[in-house]
């Protein structure tokens, strides 16, 4: 297994870079960012001084190699906007992301998984109908409106929650149901497919032959073959989640990264933004370079080779 | 020997591949309805200029926020009004263009990128194969929305930049199916078959691998459509995606969005025309993969 | 025939599918004493697998079975609720199946497995299941029988895998063993070596065996008793040594035709085939269902068939003899 590791963990790596190149690139996007950092109305010198102030006038290749060895570092360099070190910002608003986003997750899990297996266990019955249903509705909600819709019936309509920001608990209860919704389907549809899969196949018919108990040949024979893939793809859509936090953050009012990205891009505060599509793409990274190692653990065919 | 009359000695004859074909497609409820509300949708994009009842633009600040009829407005506005008194019919009847427009667009774009990458990668494998796969992984760590946000931001927000990073961005799902079907097909006898009669690469790309893998590119086209519109709806939800007045549907919401303590159908009402539509393209998707599956068509 | 350990009359197996009833069994009796092997052998398709998982209890809720009886031991199988049956299963009736490669969980280890069974069963230690299953892979012919136990399915090859379901069926020391084509997934040379360990293993252990099988030269040298069924019928039943020397019904004519036997069959002879194909068994099926196929059918073959011969050797077959004088002459 650790041959398997080393050269996913490379990967991993190799990818990582490629990312943080692109993410640097985008500051060369708008052509001049000199230019661009000292808005329309600077003179020509105020712009050269802006350019060697922040050492644009050097080669592309020289500057990112800056940045990325100040960003293994942590050093992110500092908002144009805040004018604060940018690895502080992000850092700050980092926690109330990985809370909303852990919560996401758990909560698809809790409600995808046994849905799944119940959909698998009574194919068309009204449960598999309910689930299908579900799933096929979460693919189709734009989850800016569901959360808006949320807010107007629990928060104004019926006062049970509040509108938005991040102070209790409660806070988090929609923004986790709308970021959650959004991860259901998919975590849904494969353990629905793996069961179905896993119940038709021939060791469980063994399983039954050796007068195993319906939960048993359900639990410990069927499902924990047909989890494995959903591993998996909780940390692909782990990942997603924590990107498409942005929307969910901006509906609800939530101070995280996501919102600290909207914020940044809407005032063109491009280190912050820099940092932030990279940390999340790390976060990505990370995720599913543990899922791949949890799920060849979990295999024994990958575990043994 | 039995004589024809013996009921077991009567042959069962199958209806053909085509007429199954036809039988699964009508009788797949979701299928149906996917077709019909997209096609109902994409002819009011078309004539959306006989059908809006005013100008989507024409501003009326003594007509603001008219309620909807079914609210106890008039049917001169049938869906009310918006904040700045236009007919918020016409502005749907309009956005369905921008929505459908963008969505197609997009998908064709990212496909034709997705598709040439994954094709490559499932037929010439080796380190075509590994460095097509290495850009998925790439592209798949990268936060869409972020990434969309952040380029549209410092491109200037417009129809074309953003259909052009939509394009560009949602090439990954081509890439994965396409290297997949690839993958299984050019395993296939016929394709064999085509290498050793001498056939050159691209003739056997184009006539034996590209018409077996098709089904599986229409369902990721419709898929990759609704993703396209659902993102573009996002981006001019945050402000950054098309900007006003152009009416899209995403916009409309994030318009109504301040209105909302008051007059929640301004919220209600673009919303869920684009949950209907992403809802009908998602079911088309997944009745043409059903009916299209390779069992169905043995 | 009140000393038989599992007896089984007129056992009936339906299913609904959208074009009518498909009547995969249709009204088969066979019973089986203590130490006795009985073999069933058919084409494929022929009910024979149907008809062992409807035994074990393992039928899908789908397919309807009704019998007259349907007997194992003194507990009566079609009353026996579903913890009764979970108790006779992997206990005193065990199974082994036709696919080895896939009939493990690939999930966890040899070990694991073998030992589930015990522990479901009996009130044993996990250090007790364990002694046994050693014990086991070492009467099924596997050496390192200890470091076997921490390895996975994938890690064994076929051969192997099947001695280990073979094993598994074991563990509990079954009163009756179902093997359903256990040796058809494997290579020939291991084929032969499954089939003597089966054998010895039922003898050794005086247990009585139901071995499924499409293979008459596999019948010929195990069973006891053999049971020849076509399209979900009984054709003929009997003791093996007399269905093979003297096979009544022309459908198992049909089947021995399809082997070579030393010495007798030519060199360069063309082997037998039974021309045609099984019928649809949707909506009723009335007659001889073989009749679309046999050389000898007339129109008394849609009627009611009698059954023929005696207790032992029975055949079902509007002919007297089974038209065996009239094999004589197209021959």
């Amino acid at each position: 297994m650790l041959p398997f590791i080393l050269k996913r963990l490379g990967l991993a790596l190799l990818v990582a870079l490629t990312v943080s190149f692109i993410s640097f690139s985008l500051l060369f996007l708008s052509g001049d960012p000199a230019a661009a950092l000292a808005g329309e109305t600077a003179s020509g010198e105020d712009v050269e001084a802006l350019r060697r102030l922040y050492g644009f006038d050097r080669p592309m290749l020289v500057q990112y190699g800056e940045w990325l060895f100040s960003a293994l570092r942590g050093d992110f360099g500092e908002s144009y906007y805040f004018k604060l070190p940018v690895a502080g910002l992000i850092a700050e608003r980092l926690q109330v992301t990985m809370i909303l986003g852990v919560c996401g997750i758990l909560f698809a899990l809790l409600t995808a998984v046994p849905l799944g297996v119940v959909a698998a266990i009574r194919p068309n019955s009204l449960i598999d109908r309910v689930a299908l249903f579900l799933s096929v509705a979460g693919q189709a909600m734009p989850s800016f409106w569901f959360g808006l819709i949320l807010i107007v019936v629990f928060a104004i309509q019926l006062g049970w929650l509040p509108p938005s920001g991040a102070a209790t608990w409660r806070h988090f209860i929609m923004p986790t149901i709308v970021l959650g919704y959004y991860a259901m389907p998919a975590i849904m549809r494969l353990t629905r497919a793996g069961m179905l899969d896993v119940l038709n196949s021939d060791f469980i018919r063994t399983a039954r032959a050796k007068g195993a108990g319906e939960g048993r040949v359900l639990f410990k024979h069927a499902l924990r073959n047909a989890i494995i893939p959903v591993v998996s793809l909780a940390a692909v859509q782990m990942g997603f989640m924590l990107g498409g936090s942005i929307v969910v953050e901006s509906v609800f009012a939530l101070h995280g990264a996501g919102f600290l990205a909207w914020e940044s891009i809407a005032r063109n505060d491009l280190p912050t933004v820099q940092a932030l599509i990279l940390v999340f793409s790390m976060f990505y990274i990370v995720f599913t370079f543990l899922a791949d190692v949890l799920n060849a653990w979990l295999d024994p065919r990958m575990r043994s080779s | 020997m039995t004589d024809a009359a013996d009921p077991l000695s009567q042959e069962i004859h199958g209806p053909t591949p085509r007429q199954i074909l036809r039988m699964r497609a009508f009788g797949h409820k979701g299928l149906l309805f996917g077709l019909i509300v997209v096609g109902l949708l994409v002819l009011i994009a078309l004539f959306a200029p006989v059908l809006a009842p005013h100008d989507p633009y024409a501003q009326s600040l003594m007509n603001r926020m008219v309620p909807p009829v079914f609210m106890g407005g008039s049917w001169e506005h049938p869906l009310g009004t918006d904040h700045l008194g236009r007919d918020y019919l016409s502005r749907l009847i309009y956005g369905a263009r921008v929505s459908l427009l963008i969505g197609s667009i997009a998908a064709l774009i990212s496909g034709l990128i997705g598709t040439t990458m994954g094709v490559c990668a499932g037929y010439f494998g080796g380190k075509v194969d590994a460095f097509v796969t290495f850009l998925i992984n790439v592209r798949l760590a990268m936060p869409v929305v972020l990434v969309a946000l952040a380029v549209v931001a410092i491109l200037g927000g417009s129809l074309t930049v953003v259909v052009c990073v939509l394009g560009l961005l949602l090439w990954d799902r081509f890439a994965v199916v396409m290297r997949a079907s690839t993958l299984q097909v050019s395993r296939r006898d016929y394709v064999a078959a085509a290498q050793v009669i001498g056939a050159s690469t691209p003739r056997i790309l184009l006539t034996e691998i590209m018409p077996n893998i098709f089904n599986n590119l229409i369902v990721v086209i419709t898929l990759e459509m609704a993703h396209a519109i659902l993102l573009e709806a996002a981006l001019s939800f945050l402000g950054l995606g098309v900007q006003p007045p152009t009416p899209s549907w995403g916009l409309m919401v994030s318009e109504g969005k301040n209105m909302m303590l008051f007059e929640p159908w301004l919220v209600l009402i673009p919303g869920a025309v684009l949950f209907v539509l992403v809802l009908a393209i998602n079911l088309m998707g997944d009745g043409l993969r059903d009916v299209t599956a390779p069992e169905g068509r043995s | 025939m009140t000393d038989a350990l599992l007896s089984v009359k007129n056992l009936t197996l339906s299913i609904p599918t959208g074009s009518g009833t498909l009547h995969a069994v249709r009204g088969i009796d066979f019973d089986l004493k203590r130490g006795e092997t009985l073999s069933i052998v058919g084409e494929s398709g022929s009910g024979k697998s149907l008809t062992s998982l409807a035994v074990m209890g393992l039928l899908s809720k789908t397919i309807k079975c009704q019998a007259d009886e349907m007997r194992f031991d003194t507990i009566d199988l079609q009353k026996a609720n579903r913890r009764v049956m979970r108790d006779l299963r992997g206990n005193r009736m065990a199974m082994i199946f036709q696919e080895p490669m896939t009939s493990l969980n690939p999930a966890y280890t040899i070990g694991d497995q073998l030992t589930e069974t015990l522990l479901l069963h009996r009130k044993v230690s996990k250090a007790a299941a364990r002694a046994r299953a050693v014990e086991l892979l070492e009467k099924v012919g596997i050496t390192a029988a200890e470091s076997r136990l921490s390895q996975y399915p994938h890690q064994l090859s076929g051969g192997l895998r099947q001695r280990v379901m073979i094993a598994l069926a074991l563990m509990c020391e079954p009163d009756l063993l179902i093997a359903d084509e256990p040796t058809t997934a494997l290579d020939v040379t291991i084929q032969a070596q499954i089939l003597r360990l089966l054998v010895d293993l039922t003898r050794e252990m005086n247990m009585a065996m139901i071995l499924i099988t499409h293979d008459l030269g596999v019948v010929a040298r195990v069973a006891d008793k053999v049971a020849v069924m076509y399209a979900g019928g009984l054709v003929e039943t009997g003791p093996a040594a007399e269905v093979f020397s003297a096979p009544s019904h022309p459908h198992t004519r049909g089947l021995l035709r399809c082997i070579p036997q030393p010495g007798k069959t030519e060199r360069g002879a063309p082997l037998g085939t039974i021309p045609g194909i099984v019928p649809s068994l949707i909506g009723d099926v009335s007659g001889c269902v073989f009749r679309t196929r046999c050389a000898h059918a007339s129109a008394d073959c849609r009627g009611p068939i009698p059954l023929r011969g005696d207790d032992s050797h029975a055949f079902k077959c509007v002919h007297a003899d089974g038209a065996l004088s009239a094999e004589g002459e197209l021959a």
